[in-house]
């Protein structure tokens, strides 16, 4: 085990994923100087600017080079600097690299992973805060990755750089600088898998990225009130783990789904049609969502936190449910 | 351009390749109009020289990737007509499988990496194709046909300038056929067009007659060449009309029906016979050669219409590995 950030842990991944396959190479805006967070700090000195390549900042040429360079066999790296900015390269994403596998009949396939950091962080504002993961569960031959702890951003990104079809990766900007433990030599965490962060008997609370850290501590303080819930990160949100899932609501008997994005329309509410499609008979509450208001992000720091998913309105959602 | 001085073997050969587009095209039409092409069909009408100049002027293991008016670069780079035939008929043995249909069509084992039904995409992935083979170590080039529409999209400026920037292998090619869908191009583009934004990037671009097989031939050789050199992208602007809609089933009616004649006489296929018979080959034999490539069309639409639809499972297949959410019976029961 070694002691480090999120941001280094994958930095870790990317250097060993380039070191045990040539063809897996990265690309995108001022990696060079180590990428944005830092997250490619080192790398291009160590593998030079051809596979840790400077880009000019052309979203839709960065990820549609990838489409093309990962039908010809490589495994590229797309940076995307800000998810918020992968809007300006949907349709090299959802229209190309989700579907020639597809529409080409089998003949090819998209091995590449497109890093988008989401989330709130430093007053970022509307355009550069969004989570919008939900959009991309929504679309066919795409995985959805969505690391919320060191060992998980060295582990799911070394999965997703092995992945054969392509993955929309997102880190949470909140987390860059949190530390943790993460194994040595070759760490592999197989994407489809959810973690339980924290056990529980009364309530199960299903969330991913930085909700995690907030529902971890929205349980301590329940637990001193008398309520054991159970953490559930969800770690990869297409295809999500449906039987740990519902293994676990099955037996706490209610659910609480918990993330940063936008409530409505929110990957929440899949989660929720489904525990209710597959479990219905055994709730003891209705399934409850907490998303943010369906508000833009704003700059000013009171206005940003009225949107933000904190562990105090976790715990007092909870709590109502067991008003 | 005179016709004495010619290579008549190769000429012909030729002459027969753009028969056999002009007749996949035509058969595909009349399968259209029987009601067995479900879907949208781009035909290249009057634009087969520039399939067969440009396209023939590649290796079988370089890259192509072309646009949605694509089935004539797809058989000159060696694509199977039966299996492109399937593929518009939506059956199995297609191309594809029958899941991409004419916009979509693509033959990976000769290098055909898709036409695409977004205009100007292929562009970045033709870059980032011949961003892998740099990667690589490989000297095989990568040829993008895209339409004069494609100059007004982003991406057009995206691709060129990554292009230029990694000094990357790739013959652009603006296959002008002077419409954007239905509307003339020059009525919506500023400018001198696209060598003037080729140029304006330091990437050396050409204009050629798109419908003088020879000429164009010769053009596209030299580029391939440079690039060939290791002297980085090509633009090649290679102007030919289109002589039908765009699509099948446009009837074109916002053009004068006068200009539409007037290109019919520049039509590259009689263009080509013209240069045979001044070389001295005999009008039977130019006969014999049309005949040849209808009769392989007929016959490829026939196998296409007696070819099974695929197994509906095949809805569900290759869409990722990792899944659980595609549910055939599902599918079976909204089909019930």
């Amino acid at each position: 085990m070694s002691v480090m950030t999120y941001a280094q842990a994958s930095a870790a991944a990317v250097r060993a994923e380039m070191i045990r396959d040539k063809t897996v190479w990265a690309l995108g805006e001022d990696l060079g100087r180590g990428g944005v967070f830092g997250q490619y700090t080192g790398l291009q000195a160590e593998f030079g600017t051809k596979r840790i390549v400077d880009t000019p900042i052309s979203e839709a040429a960065i990820m549609g080079a990838a489409v093309g360079a990962a039908m010809m066999g490589t495994r590229p790296i797309v940076e995307m600097r800000f998810s918020d900015f992968a809007l300006c390269a949907i349709d090299e994403l959802v229209n190309q690299a989700a579907k020639a596998r597809y529409m080409f009949g089998g003949q090819t396939r998209v091995p590449l992973v497109v890093r988008e950091p989401v989330g709130m962080w430093r007053a970022s504002a509307a355009q550069h805060s969004q989570s919008l993961e939900a959009w991309y569960t929504h679309i066919p031959g795409l995985v959805v990755v969505m690391p919320a702890t060191a060992a998980d951003n060295r582990g799911l990104l070394a999965a997703a750089i092995r992945s054969d079809d392509p993955v929309v990766y997102m880190e949470h900007k909140d987390l860059w600088t949190e530390t943790g433990e993460v194994p040595d030599g070759d760490h592999v965490v197989a994407l489809g898998k959810a973690a339980t962060r924290r056990e529980g008997k009364d309530i199960t609370l299903i969330s991913w990225s930085r909700c995690v850290q907030e529902c971890c501590a929205a349980a301590t303080t329940l637990a001193t009130e008398g309520i054991d819930a159970e953490v559930i990160d969800l770690r990869t949100l297409w295809p999500w783990d449906r039987e740990h899932v519902l293994t676990s609501v099955a037996r706490t008997g209610r659910a609480l789904i918990v993330h940063e994005a936008v409530q409505v329309g929110g990957f929440g509410a899949e989660l929720s049609a489904v525990i209710n499609e597959e479990l219905f008979t055994v709730l003891k509450h209705p399934v409850r969502r907490l998303g943010a208001p369906r508000a833009p992000i704003a700059y000013s720091p009171p206005l940003e936190a009225a949107v933000k998913i904190a562990a105090p309105q976790v715990a007092a959602t909870v709590r109502r449910m067991f008003g | 351009m005179s016709g004495t001085n010619i290579n008549v073997e190769r000429v012909s050969a030729q002459f027969h390749l753009m028969h056999r587009i002009r007749a996949f095209e035509e058969c595909a039409i009349t399968a259209l109009n029987d009601g067995d092409v479900p879907g949208p069909l781009h035909p290249s009408i009057g634009q087969e020289a520039c399939a067969v100049a440009i396209v023939g002027s590649v290796n079988r293991d370089d890259i192509l990737l072309s646009t949605h008016r694509g089935h004539g670069h797809t058989l000159v780079k060696g694509a199977s007509a039966q299996a492109m035939m399937c593929e518009l008929l939506g059956k199995a043995g297609g191309c594809c499988g029958g899941k991409g249909g004419s916009m979509h069509i693509a033959d990976f084992d000769v290098g055909m990496l898709g036409a695409n039904g977004v205009v100007g995409a292929n562009l970045l992935i033709a870059a980032g194709a011949a961003h892998a083979l740099d990667i690589l170590g490989e000297a095989r080039i990568v040829v993008n046909i895209f339409g004069d529409g494609a100059i007004n999209r982003g991406p057009f400026l995206e691709a060129l300038n990554w292009a230029q920037l990694y000094n990357l292998s790739v013959l652009f090619v603006c296959e002008d056929n002077r419409f954007s869908a239905t509307t003339r191009t020059a009525d919506t583009t500023a400018g001198a067009g696209p060598v003037a934004r080729a140029q304006a990037l330091g990437i050396p671009a050409i204009s050629a007659d798109g419908n003088d097989l020879l000429a164009l031939e010769e053009t596209a050789q030299s580029l391939i060449a440079q690039i060939r050199g290791g002297g980085g992208p090509r633009l090649l602007h290679a102007v030919t009309y289109r002589l039908t809609g765009h699509t099948a089933a446009d009837p074109a009616s916002y053009r004068p029906a006068a200009e539409v004649a007037q290109k019919w006489n520049e039509d590259p296929l009689a263009r080509c016979a013209e240069l045979l018979r001044g070389a001295g080959v005999q009008q039977r034999a130019l006969d014999d050669v049309v005949t040849r490539a209808r009769l392989e069309m007929e016959d490829a639409l026939a196998f296409a219409r007696a070819a099974p639809y695929p197994g509906i499972e095949q809805a569900f297949s290759d869409i990722q590995d990792l899944d659980w959410h595609t549910d055939p019976t599902l599918a079976a029961g909204v089909r019930a």
